[in-house]
């Protein structure tokens, strides 16, 4: 991507970002149980959301890394794995910080929160696992077993609400959409916003990864004088 | 603590966690950037 089509990508994030915290607090209507405290869920299924799909890339990522062997799927998969942490992270604060109010309770162990805790876990000891390997195609091979391996929580994750008894509530469900069309526009904009991010943050770590491995790659042939 | 202050919090978290991260993710681009150039000169250096 060009400097100025990287920076017109990046305006339009901005824009989006701006019609999507005005399409939460002014075009939505507030909840009429909950009152304002829903309008965190816009931000907190968006987060979740892009959570999947990163833990997807990472996924297929792991996938063709296994088939080509080619270490570019690696670093795919390493900046799809941070990101979707960094999201998971947000909508478990979210979840809690909406919880309380609601539920009357900062943490229960529902299935859908203790799936989500576990997604968490698993995804963050990627990180450990690849700081304890030292050869690096080993290391990638690991990851991208685990990244593979990992991927099974997220439909359980998804489907924890719908299979066993929650006190979570189900938005979506087959066909429908439990919200007024207001709701629904907000969500779709907060959506769309939040997709374009991930897509710009993905792009922009992965290439920084690529070139801190190229950057290391010449630093040693420098030390061991090859060069 | 009431509804909108959860309300409140819980934005901050998503901006402060999405704008750490971005600032992060910017920082470790201009350490990469510094090591290159510094790559750049040894390189120049051994070409001397």
């Amino acid at each position: 991507m060009s400097i100025k089509k990287d920076q017109i990508v990046v305006i339009v994030a901005a824009l989006l970002f701006c019609s999507a915290i005005y399409t939460v607090f002014v075009y939505a209507p507030t909840e009429r149980v909950m009152g304002p405290i829903q309008k965190i869920f816009y931000f907190h299924l968006s987060s979740a959301l892009v959570a999947f799909l990163s833990f997807f890339t990472a996924f297929v990522s792991g996938v063709l890394f296994l088939i080509r062997k080619d270490l570019k799927w690696d670093v795919v998969g390493v900046a799809s794995v941070e990101i979707g942490l960094v999201f998971t992270t947000l909508v478990l604060i979210t979840g809690v910080l909406w919880g309380r109010p609601v539920w009357n309770t900062w943490w229960t162990w529902d299935p859908r929160l203790t799936t989500s805790l576990i997604l968490w876990f698993i995804y963050a000891s990627y990180f450990i696992l690849r700081s304890s390997v030292e050869r690096q195609d080993k290391r990638a091979v690991f990851c991208a077993v685990l990244a593979i391996v990992g991927f099974v929580d997220v439909p359980i994750v998804f489907l924890s609400a719908r299979l066993w008894r929650t006190i979570h509530p189900v938005v979506i469900r087959a066909g429908s959409i439990d919200m007024a069309p207001a709701m629904i526009t907000t969500l779709l904009v907060s959506l769309g916003t939040f997709t374009l991010l991930w897509a710009l943050l993905l792009y922009h770590r992965t290439r920084t990864l690529t070139m801190a491995g190229r950057v290391k790659n010449l630093e040693k042939r420098l030390d061991g004088g090859i060069l | 603590m009431s509804s909108e202050l959860f309300l409140i919090a819980g934005y901050m978290v998503i901006w402060g966690g999405v704008f750490g991260y971005v600032f992060f993710a910017a920082r470790q681009q201009h350490l990469l950037a510094a090591r290159v150039q510094v790559l750049e000169e040894l390189i120049k250096e051994k070409e001397l």
